[in-house]
């Protein structure tokens, strides 16, 4: 481009917009491509009959996938079953992690060897940790058995893999005993994003801690309380990784959530049940976003 | 007391991380016949190695292990350059485009990536992209480049503009301005961002089994999946499977640990 059409331009086209234009290009390129593009094709295919077993014939077939999927069993209790998963996991996920990073705010002799062994979970990949408490759960060498009956809580071993109600509480007990550290981690970042000056100032006036928890603290981490949450919910929704090592979805679909029944389906070769399934999650998705982020803009501009 | 009841929460919540790694680690040591044996030993009463010579001799673990490292390095260096350009014009800069923009990446983190699996196996299948490291990468950039862009922008919020301006005043370049001054006050935040997405690559199971069956191309999710899928699961090998994989991210974990920890712009307001 010459140099009097740049020129000629309004002011924020030229350098400025070239920085901008070049610094986001990659990262847009990206996304459109290999998330946009996907979405959009699967949302066609929502409505057509998409079989990869046999893809000569693809034709629109309207609501079909939908009627397919809603008529289902198995679906509806997937459904049930993330609203237990996501809301259990998160409720203690939440609350033991703000504790952690609370305990740990302060300075104390070892805390950084502390951390280093308490955060050691995030190092790990959900699908491992569902490993490692498939094992540990396991009906007969699991110790999770042997330490309840050492201790007197249970008599006889349980199949907590194989039985309906222990299976839902057990992936919930790996998910709680895995996400805890995250939040300790997100939210020990955001407390230290807190000014010192802001507590400096509310200790010349004299408020006590928990005072100064609630109207220093508080008010100030909570646009980014409110985002971790949000992201998390998405999180553990879109987290089948654990579900899908511990029980596969079992017994008898007990531990499915929507997405390891949007997995069964995509490995089933299904690609237009799938895709209509992925429309009803995305449905769900964009409502409770939309909700939620609408909460919490009235939260802070309050 | 106060002091003791912290101790003791703080101790319980050790215990309690601790344990299922310990745990694991223990089965990994047995003896397979100690493995599956009452009562249960919580100490091994003879240490073998014998998984972990398993995993090297009859499945190709040292391959696995570079394939996964080769993905999430390469994945998560790109993620981060382009989280670090893309949240810094997020925040500095209005321009036409830039709310459609930011609304476009929120959106990706709502949307569970498995709705677009199908699709994006059509796509990779297309781009002859199937059974090789290089597609996985640009999936997991694609997958990372909201997150981290996002994140990126929040940091550099949080630094004042004055810190840039008086570098600009100075009479750098806003690039320079960008490397010499608010780089390094973001470096924290910078590593943080990094390891998160070395971690996601490392730990992703699903787009890597949809897209990779050939050998040469497997990372550790992928074969031990392979492993699950088997009839009886042969928990000392897996054991060891698992110990073996959680070390990168471990050590890489406990090298960058303090920047993660120590908050992100701490310091800079200061001065």
């Amino acid at each position: 481009m010459s140099r009097a059409a740049q020129a000629a331009r309004p002011a924020f086209t030229g350098r400025k917009a070239r920085f901008v234009a070049l610094c986001l290009l990659p990262g847009a390129v990206f996304v459109l491509l290999f998330t946009y593009y996907p979405m959009i094709r699967g949302a066609v295919i929502a409505f057509q009959r998409y079989n990869l077993f046999d893809i000569t014939s693809t034709p629109f077939v309207g609501l079909d996938n939908f009627r397919a999927v809603l008529a289902e069993d198995r679906f509806w209790t997937a459904l049930r079953n993330t609203g237990t998963w996501v809301a259990v996991s998160l409720f203690f996920q939440f609350f033991l992690g703000f504790g952690l990073a609370l305990l740990l705010r302060r300075h104390f002799r070892g805390r950084g060897l502390y951390q280093a062994w308490v955060f050691f979970p995030w190092a790990m990949s959900g699908f491992l940790i569902g490993l490692l408490w498939r094992w540990m759960f396991n009906g007969q060498f699991g110790v999770v058995n042997d330490l309840l009956l050492k201790a007197g809580i249970i008599d006889e071993r349980i199949g907590f893999l194989a039985t309906p109600g222990w299976a839902m509480t057990s992936v919930i007990v790996a998910n709680v005993w895995y996400g805890v550290t995250f939040f300790a981690i997100m939210i020990m970042a955001a407390l230290q994003s807190v000014p010192a000056e802001l507590y400096e100032a509310a200790s010349v006036d004299g408020a006590s801690r928990l005072r100064q928890f609630w109207h220093v603290t508080l008010p100030h981490i909570r646009p980014t309380l409110a985002l971790i949450v949000l992201l998390r919910i998405i999180w553990i929704l879109n987290f089948p990784d654990l579900i899908y090592a511990m029980t596969g979805g079992g017994p008898a679909g007990g531990t499915d959530i929507i997405t390891t029944f949007l997995i069964q389906q995509v490995i089933g070769g299904d690609y237009g049940r799938a895709g209509a399934v992925g429309m009803l999650v995305l449905g769900l998705l964009l409502a409770f976003s939309v909700f939620y982020l609408n909460a919490t803009r009235f939260e802070r501009s309050r | 007391m106060r002091r003791l009841a912290k101790g003791t929460v703080l101790a319980v919540w050790l215990l309690i991380t601790l344990f299922p790694l310990y745990w694991i680690t223990v089965t990994s040591l047995k003896p397979k016949a100690e493995i599956f044996s009452m009562p249960l030993r919580y100490w091994p009463g003879e240490v073998t190695f014998e998984h972990y010579a398993d995993l090297f001799s009859f499945a190709d673990f040292g391959a696995y292990l570079l394939n996964s490292l080769l993905v999430s390095l390469a994945a998560a260096a790109a993620v981060t350059v382009i989280g670090v350009l893309g949240g810094y014009t997020l925040a500095r800069f209005s321009f036409p485009g830039r709310g459609a923009l930011m609304l476009a990446f929120l959106v990706t983190q709502m949307i569970p990536l498995f709705i677009a699996l199908g699709p994006l196996y059509l796509l990779m299948s297309d781009l002859g992209l199937l059974n090789h490291l290089a597609g996985l990468m640009v999936v997991y950039v694609a997958m990372l480049v909201p997150f981290a862009t996002i994140i990126m922008r929040g940091f550099y919020e949080r630094i004042p503009v004055a810190l840039e301006e008086a570098a600009q005043v100075d009479g750098a370049s806003r690039l320079a301005a960008m490397v010499r001054v608010v780089i390094p006050v973001m470096l924290p935040g910078i590593a943080a961002t990094f390891i998160f997405a070395f971690v996601q690559c490392w730990n992703e199971l699903f787009l890597a089994i949809t897209f990779i069956d050939s050998e040469d191309a497997k990372t550790i999710p992928v074969a031990m999946n392979s492993f699950i899928t088997q009839y009886d699961i042969d928990w000392g090998s897996m054991a060891a499977a698992t110990v073996v994989s959680v070390i990168p991210t471990l050590v890489l974990f406990a090298v960058i640990r303090r920047y993660i920890v120590e908050g992100l712009t701490a310091g800079a307001v200061k001065g």
